[in-house]
């Protein structure tokens, strides 16, 4: 396939990506710009271990087309810290030993973030439900939870 | 909220306290380089032809349409293989013939299960290579393929091993009625006299089970990376529990000395057993030995599910009698496991350990592992256990019911303890069964009322042994009073944490003053796997024994520097100092600083095994499962859950909490959520995260966890296991629960919503 040049604003700033228009946002985000945080766990939407923001939405972005990204904002972990300084749901996750392999950890920190943007006072219930995209195998999720609970009410640093 | 249990007992500075973990930065920030991140100048991407049929002949394999695409650089066929210097290798269940390994990972005359491996190509780009495999042409003598544990144990079954391999090695399967069988091994544990036993007995209970297949469902999936250098050295990158074992099994099937083989273990993304096994690594390696360059393969979700892992599906039958007060006389458990495609289900772990938490003065456990058209068994966490110890715990719940005695006090008056004998013949050594029996009586979760229809509770016990075996870890001084320790351990869940913690404990230093590290098979020694809840028990030791050793150099050091005899300095780790005659003291820091003008730096090391310095403690846990049942859907909600363990020593509670929550929520999976789903032909139907259902966030409560602490006295710091149990005790105690709430005995898992919806119409029809 024949490849095509366009543009990638991610995390604040603009790639040119030339590759092929069949590439899924994940691809060339992994591929081309070497950003490997997001992560292909089962390539068709089920595990949100590849989780992006797009314009401040979470979305799967092994089922984005990297070409459909064009002229929109792209969010992807390594553009989640900040001036040298850890997200404090990335530090809360630390604090909380929230984190066993680490392989869902950058999907599952960008759908906490996401979660507290729009709800920042979430009850448990609703972390669980905002985080039900994100499937993660060794922590059974209590931890995870007492995270983003910590953040969401000011007790994490 | 989590509580500890523990008796008084030694002050610990490092260990019981909750420090970051040294990988935790890499890991939020997304830095953290796992096998497929990996990437190489000028590297091809593979990918691997599957079988579409679960048992057939391989006739012929024509690759020249894929050679002939752009960008394909290689393909690749079982005919590759060099012949196997020896033909019958030695593995951790006997001899086997050497050419199983190879004929597994890419099949040459006959395929044994769907997604078995056919050939593999690699091309400048992971679509060209996809084009290609799908060009590559293979030509079929599809066989009746042997989907089922009945169609396996059918008199007239087609037989999966029927070529002269299989007879290399006498005994790999067991002839039936004088004619060759898919069983690859029957043996019986126990002891006593089982007759009199039951003859003894107020009541027998006689029961039934099955359990699902289910995957170990690591998010990661399988990836290699290889490099084959022009001078015949061969370097590979894979995530894996263990790098030492994928050398073994690499070199073995490649005809290479150890020593050209360096296996870098990449970070894991989950493993919980499976990671130990050998699929991609040699086909990389040969592909790049054919092209010269680096190649790397990956594979997709399906190909996880269908061709990796899983766990058997089992069927138990189980008898057992009692006293009316419920003390057990006499058990007959016999087991079934599929082992899928080649001989080694986990049906020994299962037998070892289905009786476990008690004593049955007259017991008899028989283990059957069978083959069939699946894809070969891997360990799962407790390999074996949770299908081996679901029917006794069920069984035990209905003995509760029926004499009336409270399921966890019937346990008590069962519990083993110190000096019983184990199925297997070992005896229980220090072990905390009882305290945590006695911890789940006394546990509010356990002393309050369930309130409402439909709701129940369940408990259920878990019995783990543990494992030991090697390890190796050194330790580097800095001249600044910094530590590197390395060990071969990888990390899957904390160690490089609990290991630093014990170091610094046996030093006296701060945690912080410690980069701890997972070596390759080239920078530190030989090391077992990451499994068995063997690391922080037997690489602990190997941290410890490090201490010990820098330790007694600083020591030398000392009385060189002050002119004295060695033994008369001695190192306390209590002010992390050295003390020498007339009150001489010189700290760990200060001692390190001088190190550089007094003869050089040092570095302390050890490689130990664990049956030669101490003794793994066996392990033991216990849940408490509260669930609602919608009469409506047949939907199992749970609605509260208490696990409850001895865990020797807490090293880092954190994350000992962190290994229970995970091990209890993969087995909720198991009784609720998880099962592959098979047609008659053999074909997985719900290959994907979407159709296998593994538990997500929203469908489960807190796991609320209570760390009862009787140390292990076979190590320093009174380490057991901890990872393994957990998985074990919610099948039993979710299906003890759903009776509770709705009076039926779930008696195959999981129990979906078809399987309670079924049972309710039993009950109705039967009322």
């Amino acid at each position: 396939m024949a490849k095509i040049a366009y543009t990638l604003h991610v995390n604040g700033e603009d790639h040119e990506v030339y590759a092929e228009p069949n590439l899924t946002l994940l691809e060339v985000v992994r591929d081309e710009l070497r950003l490997t945080g997001a992560k292909e766990g089962c390539g068709t939407g089920d595990c949100g271990a590849c989780t992006m923001h797009l314009d401040g939405e979470n979305v799967t972005s092994c089922l984005v087309l990297g070409v459909e990204a064009q002229g929109r904002d792209v969010l992807t972990i390594e553009g989640l810290a900040q001036d040298g300084k850890l997200h404090p749901l990335q530090q809360a996750f630390i604090d909380h030993g929230a984190l066993q392999c680490g392989f869902c950890i950058p999907g599952m920190i960008l759908s906490g973030v996401a979660l507290l943007e729009r709800n920042p006072h979430p009850t448990r219930e609703e972390i669980r439900q905002g985080i039900a995209g994100n499937l993660c195998r060794c922590t059974g999720y209590t931890k995870i939870v007492d995270a983003i609970e910590a953040v969401a009410t000011g007790v994490a640093h | 909220m989590t509580t500890t249990e523990s008796a008084p007992s030694t002050e610990y500075r490092v260990i019981g306290t909750n420090p970051v973990r040294p990988d935790g930065v890499d890991k939020v920030t997304g830095r953290a380089v796992y096998g497929a991140d990996v990437r190489l100048p000028g590297m091809l991407y593979g990918k691997v032809l599957r079988s579409p049929h679960a048992h057939a002949l391989v006739k012929r394999v024509d690759a020249s349409k894929a050679l002939a695409l752009p960008g394909v650089h290689a393909v690749l066929t079982n005919a590759d293989f060099p012949e196997p210097l020896e033909p019958v290798m030695q593995t951790v269940r006997g001899p086997q013939p050497t050419r199983w390994d190879t004929e597994r990972i890419l099949a040459g005359r006959k395929v044994l299960f769907r997604g078995h491996p056919v050939a593999a190509v690699c091309a400048t780009d992971p679509h060209v290579a996809e084009d290609a495999a799908a060009l590559i042409e293979v030509e079929y003598e599809v066989l009746q393929a042997v989907a089922t544990l009945d169609d396996a144990l059918a008199p007239d079954a087609p037989i999966l091993h029927d070529d002269g391999l299989a007879s290399l090695v006498d005994g790999l399967f067991d002839p039936v009625d004088g004619k060759p069988s898919n069983i690859a091994r029957q043996f019986t544990l126990g002891f006593g006299d089982l007759e009199a036993g039951f003859a003894q007995a107020d009541i027998v209970l006689e029961r039934q089970y099955e359990t699902a297949m289910y995957h170990q469902g690591y998010i990661e999936p399988h990836n290699a990376t290889a490099v084959w250098n022009r001078d015949g050295k061969v370097t590979i990158w894979t995530s894996t529990q263990g790098a030492f074992g994928i050398r073994q099994n690499v070199a073995r099937v490649l005809n290479l000395p150890l020593g050209d083989l360096r296996v870098i273990p990449a970070e894991i993304g989950g493993g919980f057993g499976a990671k130990n096994v050998v699929y991609l690594e040699p086909i990389a390696a040969l592909l790049s030995r054919k092209t010269g360059r680096p190649v790397q393969l990956t594979m997709n979700r399906t190909e996880v599910l269908e061709a990796t892992g899983p766990t058997s599906g089992t069927r138990s039958w189980i008898k057992v009698g009692a006293t009316k007060e419920g003390k057990l006389l006499a058990a007959d458990v016999r087991l079934e496991f599929e082992a899928g495609a080649y001989p080694g289900s986990p049906v020994a772990g299962g037998a070892r350990c289905a009786l476990g938490p008690y004593v049955v003065p007259n017991q008899r456990v028989v283990g059957l592992d069978v083959v069939l058209n699946r894809p070969k068994t891997a360990a799962y966490r407790a390999p074996g256990a949770p299908a081996g110890e679901f029917p006794v715990e069920s069984i035990l719940d209905e003995l509760a019911e029926q004499l009336d005695i409270d399921p966890m006090e019937l346990r008590l008056r069962n519990c083993t303890a110190l000096g019983m004998p184990r199925s297997d013949g070992a005896v229980q050594g220090n072990i905390g069964a009882r305290e945590v029996m006695q911890a789940v009586i006394s546990h509010p979760h356990y002393r309050s009322e369930t309130v409402g229809a439909d709701i129940g509770r369940g408990v259920a016990m878990g019995f783990w042994q543990n494992g030991g075996g090697e390890s190796s870890a050194y330790a580097m001084v800095h001249a600044d009073g910094r530590v590197t320790l390395v060990t071969g351990s990888v990390d899957i869940g904390g160690q490089r944490a609990a290991l630093a913690m014990q170091f610094a404990e046996a030093m006296g230093i701060a945690y912080e003053d410690i980069n701890s590290l997972v070596g390759d098979t080239d920078t530190i020694g030989f090391t077992g796997n990451t499994g068995g809840s063997r690391t922080t028990f037997a690489t602990g030791w190997a941290v410890y024994q490090a201490a010990m050793d820098v330790r007694e150099q600083l020591e030398q050091r000392a009385a060189r520097i002050w002119e004295c005899a060695a033994d008369e300095v001695a190192y306390d780790p209590s002010d992390a100092a050295l003390h020498g005659p007339d009150g001489k003291v010189m700290t760990f820091k200060e001692a390190a600083r001088r190190l550089p003008g007094t003869g050089g730096m040092i570095q302390g090391q050890a490689d130990i095994v664990s049956t030669n310095v101490g003794k793994v403690g066996a392990c033991f846990g216990a849940h408490i499962a509260d669930v609602h049942v919608d009469r409506e859907t047949g939907k199992v909600t749970v609605l509260r859950y208490t696990a409850v363990q001895d865990v020797g020593k807490a090293i880092h509670p954190a994350y000992v909490e962190g290994q229970i929550q995970g091990g209890a929520v993969q087995g909720i999976g198991m009784a609720l959520n998880e099962e592959y789903v098979y047609d008659s032909n053999g074909r997985m139907l719900n290959a994907s995260f979407l159709d296998y259902r593994m538990p997500v966030a929203n469908d489960l409560p807190m796991i609320d966890t209570v760390l009862v602490e009787v140390p292990n006295p076979g190590h320093p710091y009174g380490v057991r296991g901890v990872g393994e149990v957990p998985i074990i005790p919610p099948l039993g105690a979710i299906a003890n629960a759903i009776h509770d709430a709705i009076g039926v005995r779930v008696t195959s898992l999981p129990a979906s919503p078809r399987v309670i919806l079924e049972l309710l119409d039993e009950q109705a029809g039967g009322a």
